[in-house]
């Protein structure tokens, strides 16, 4: 959930800074790069760091809580669930991803499938899952299309969903994460040299191979960062993991969450043992995926120097663009089921569609749509808002000094992405309940904020970087003072970034299940909570209306944030376009 | 010398003033009037299951009644499992907290309330007994009212419903359903795949195992008593046979249980399985009025009997709003309310009023109310077995996990 990862550049580091604008920044300036840090790295460190105590100690001595956590029935199972679901969604990712635009680069193709998946970033996880899950489970709508066919009268007793193995959750996370790493290439294929495609076919290779042997190597270096990230993401989920994933045992993201809620003290430190093997879980499965990157560097390398060229993939070439299109077609249908779902009064098995409708489930009271969508929009809004003007000032800051945030501020905004939020998050929420700042929606806002602010920033620095400065020196010599500069020419020619990290940040906080239910102590319910408690009763009806909803509301801030600009600037052309083609110059 | 003493004598006193004090905060119900002004304006927030869209329309009902009444706010926290609320508490109380907690009202009962007892963490002085509501209640001929799991109520929760472990199954596709632990083996090995409870710790799939535990052991009394005093593998083995005997033929080879009542009925909804299972007799004619169930559904008990408990609201001690809580807790009493909570139509749980000592008007309610084709008389709901201790909840599933909880 925590990596709702919409928009481009989250690759790249900020552009370096290179004209310095006039006199020592203003202090309130300051106080933006400070509070950036304040509120992103050290929660995220300090979450961690809390759960170490936590996890040392008892009465049987320090390692009691892991000598418990290691008597769960399944643990060993869990882990290596977790290790491997976590690896193979990644590499099935980065499989298809690199293989399309091995395919694809700088093909039509490319420009029609990012229209279809740019939606599908702001999807939260859990309503991707539900609608899988519709899809394929045995009483599913693909086994409804071809139970005539196989004549089932009943749904199959067949393990589809929820399998010991992870296939389904690995399916599942492989769903979203495709559709992230495909902005991420996105973003960082113009950097790309194209002279080396170019060459590579003047040499008769074929577009697969001579993309993967030319140009993905420095591709791979752009992309690499994000592709940890979702390691991190894929070997720790919790909300998709509940929906999804084996239960008897779970993931160990999921074990830690149902160990922490049992009233037993010792199986609660045994929770937050579990914490500390999920970080070393993490770490591992990065380090394998580091260690997979060495064997495929010199399988590559063996490989170019044999000389075939692979000229006829037409073949594969189809077939990768089959499988690309249908892994993003299925989250899509999954969105059409859980609208058929939420209106459906009756719909038995085999039946293609409900035989009666109702609209109780958006009606009925017990279901309190209203005050669900108040709050969630409510967190979502002022994460954002708080997230886009610390972005605004940190960034502004960087201009005006002339260098980026310290040193690795860069780098510690990424932090909440790499470490698992079952650790931190957890560990906040312990640390808050001692502190009494628990259950109130500023500490839950404050909580989203730390992985709404990363996405804001990253997504702004990208057109805050390239923006063309020379709007600004005339500013100044017309005698704007540096503030009105900022505010008069620069925001205002920044718009639509500006909103469109603004919906971003909206659509991070909406998906944010754990920080939500957490810190919240469960009083400050919102539709991401009350659609993944709704996953073990089944109630589809509900299932459907809540994660409809869920996937609506980032939906609508992306629209209105495609508006605005149009409408404010309706006679401004080149400002009521794309974010693109604002930036003035070349990226 | 001198001054140690003082200080500790210091701290003495102002530890007990400052228990004095908060039990003086506490309000009490005997002053009922004061109660009602205390909660005026008052949150409630109440953790309760909310699995079930029925469950959670009432709840929001009730919560616009007492608002209307009382002037009460009341939210449901939707949770999927009490025991995280227990948990919830006993964090706050080892934070140092007294007061200012976050649930004011928990549905609970067996060893929840006994867990939530044991640590302390209840209202410490009776209240319920105190609503002015309890009269009503037929504490003299339900047991199970005064003895949640065989632990002492103690007026630290007051009675909601009353629930007994039921079967359901389509009857037109399966006329006679098996009413013997044997037929049902027997079923279960000839229609493999057709049959499964819900994963323990969940209730409805601990009580199906302490139900069939029932049907198997000699000597009942000796589940009565604390699982300390018997020889809990000696007494549970005949149970693990029998699960490990039908548990190859069960929904999805026993690989994947179902999650709690309600994906139970979905389930049957769904013509995957042939029998479900419910603690709430009247679900399955509640299911069919509101459309999610075939009309042609209907409820059965095992021969020997079956399990029956009844359900609780109970009050943090670190409650923020317990006047509040308790004028919910005496509204759920009342016979509006629990005429409401029968009625098939709504949620059709049974009530733990006694019928003889309302008004004309509130037997007038429940004369009214219909009893629906799939819910049993009261000559075909069998005899009522009581819940074993409930120190046995923790160790049958304890042993379930061990034995049926990691994959194979």
């Amino acid at each position: 959930m925590r990596l709702k990862r919409n928009g481009p550049a989250v690759s790249e580091p900020p552009a370096k800074v290179t004209a310095k604008a006039t006199g020592a920044p203003p202090i309130y300036l300051r106080f933006f790069s400070w509070s950036a840090i304040a509120l992103v790295f050290v929660p995220a460190l300090a979450g961690t760091v809390y759960m170490f105590p936590m996890a040392f100690g008892g009465e049987g001595g320090w390692l009691q809580p892991f000598a418990t956590l290691f008597g769960v029935p399944g643990i060993w199972t869990s882990i290596l669930l977790s290790l491997w679901i976590g690896l193979v969604a990644t590499a099935f990712s980065v499989a298809l991803t690199s293989l399309f635009f091995a395919a694809f680069a700088q093909t039509r193709a490319v420009s029609v499938l990012s229209g279809l998946i740019r939606p599908l970033l702001a999807i939260p996880h859990a309503a991707a899952a539900f609608g899988m899950l519709f899809l394929v489970a045995p009483s599913g709508f693909l086994m409804r299309l071809v139970a005539p066919l196989l004549g089932f009268q009943h749904p199959p007793d067949w393990l589809l969903v929820n399998d010991p193995a992870g296939l389904s959750l690995a399916a599942g996370l492989a769903l979203k994460e495709t559709p992230f790493l495909f902005f991420v290439v996105l973003a960082a294929l113009p950097q790309i040299d194209r002279r080396l495609t170019i060459t590579a076919a003047t040499l008769g290779y074929g577009r697969i191979w001579g993309f993967l042997l030319s140009a993905f190597p420095a591709l791979y270096v752009q992309i690499r960062l994000p592709i940890i990230a979702v390691i991190a993401y894929s070997t720790s989920s919790v909300d998709m993991a509940m929906i999804l994933g084996p239960q008897l045992p779970p993931v160990l993201s999921v074990q830690i969450p149902r160990l922490m809620n049992d009233p037993d003290l010792s199986l609660r430190m045994a929770a937050s043992a579990g914490a500390i093997v999920q970080l070393a879980i993490t770490a591992l499965a990065i380090g394998v995926w580091l260690l997979g990157e060495r064997m495929a560097i010199s399988a590559f390398r063996s490989l170019s120097t044999r000389g075939f060229r692979l000229r006829g993939d037409g073949a594969l070439r189809s077939a990768i663009l089959v499988v690309s299109a249908w892994t993003f077609l299925v989250t899509y249908l999954g969105l059409g089921l859980l609208l058929l779902w939420s209106v459906a009064a009756s719909w038995r098995f085999p039946d293609l569609f409900p035989s009666h409708f109702t609209l109780d489930g958006w009606l009925s009271p017990g279901s309190d749509l209203i005050s669900l969508v108040w709050r969630s929009v409510a967190l979502g809004i002022a994460s954002a808002l708080i997230a886009m003007i610390m972005a605004v000032g940190a960034l502004e800051l960087e201009y005006r000094r002339g260098r980026p945030i310290a040193g690795g501020g860069w780098l510690s905004l990424y932090l909440p992405l790499l470490l698992p939020q079952i650790v931190f998050v957890s560990g906040l929420s312990f640390l808050f309940l001692s502190l009494g700042w628990d259950a109130n929606i500023f500490a839950v806002a404050a909580v989203h904020l730390v992985f709404v602010f990363p996405y804001v920033y990253l997504t702004l620095a990208a057109s805050w970087h390239h923006f063309d400065r020379r709007y600004l020196d005339i500013a100044r010599s017309l005698g704007k003072p540096p503030f009105m500069a900022l505010v008069e020419v620069r925001l205002p020619i920044l718009l639509a970034p500006l909103l469109t990290a603004c919906a971003l940040g909206f659509a991070v906080s909406i998906a944010q299940y754990l920080p939500t239910l957490l810190i919240g102590a469960g009083r400050l319910p919102t539709l991401t909570t009350e659609a993944v408690a709704l996953s073990s009763g089944g109630n589809r009806r509900l299932i459907g209306v809540y994660a409809l909803l869920q996937a609506l509301l980032p939906f609508i801030a992306f629209a209105l944030a495609g508006l605005g600009p149009r409408f404010v600037w309706r006679n401004r052309l080149a400002l009521s376009g794309p974010v693109r083609e604002i930036s003035g110059r070349s990226a | 010398m001198f001054a140690r003493v003082f200080v500790r004598f210091a701290a003495l006193v102002l530890a007990v003033l400052a228990a004095n004090l908060a039990y003086a905060g506490d309000p009490d119900p005997k002053d009922w009037p004061s109660v009602l002004a205390e909660a005026q304006g008052q949150t409630v927030y109440w953790y309760a299951w909310g699995g079930a869209e029925n469950i959670n329309d009432y709840i929001s009902w009730v919560g616009e009644r007492v608002k209307a009444d009382y002037g009460v706010n009341l939210e449901q926290v939707k949770v999927s499992e009490t025991a995280s609320v227990v948990t919830r508490v006993l964090s706050e109380k080892q934070a140092g907290r007294t007061d200012g907690g976050a649930v004011d009202l928990v549905w609970i009962n067996g060893e929840n309330f006994k867990a939530m007892k044991d640590a302390g963490l209840l209202l410490s002085s009776p209240w319920s007994t105190d609503l002015p509501n309890h009269a009503l209640t037929d504490f003299e001929n339900k047991p199970v009212l005064g003895r949640d799991f065989t632990e002492p109520v103690d007026g630290l929760e007051s009675p909601w419903g009353t629930a007994q472990f039921t079967f359901y199954y389509d009857s037109a596709s399966l006329p006679e359903p098996p009413r013997t632990l044997d037929a049902l083996q027997g079923y279960i090995h000839a229609h493999p795949g057709r049959f499964t409870y819900a994963a323990p710790p969940n209730f409805i799939g601990t009580t199906f195992l302490k139900q069939v535990l029932l049907g198997l052991v000699d000597d009942r009394s000796v589940l009565s008593r604390p699982v300390g005093q018997a020889d809990f593998d000696a007494v549970t083995a005949p149970l693990w046979a029998w699960l490990a005997d039908v548990t190859p033929d069960l929904w999805r080879s026993g690989a994947l249980y179902a999650a709690d009542t309600t994906q139970l009925k979905t389930l049957l909804a769904d013509d995957e399985i042939d029998i479900a299972m419910t603690f709430n007799p009247g679900e399955a004619s509640s299911a069919i009025a509101d459309g999610t169930l075939p009309d042609t559904v209907r409820s059965f008990v095992l021969d020997y009997g079956s399990i029956g408990n009844a359900h609780f609201v109970a009050i943090p001690f670190d409650a923020n709003a317990k006047a509040g809580a308790m004028v919910v807790a005496n509204f759920l009493l009342s016979p509006e309310a629990q005429a409401r909570k029968a009625d098939e139509s709504i949620w059709g749980d049974p009530t733990v009023l006694a019928y003889q000592k309302l008004d004309a008007g509130g037997k007038a309610l429940f004369d009214a109310l219909p009893r629906g084709a799939a819910t049993l008389g009261p000559d075909q709901s069998g005899a009522v077995l009581n819940e074993p201790d409930s120190s046995w909840t923790d160790a049958l599933e304890a042993e379930w996990a061990r034995r049926f909880g990691a994959a194979r």
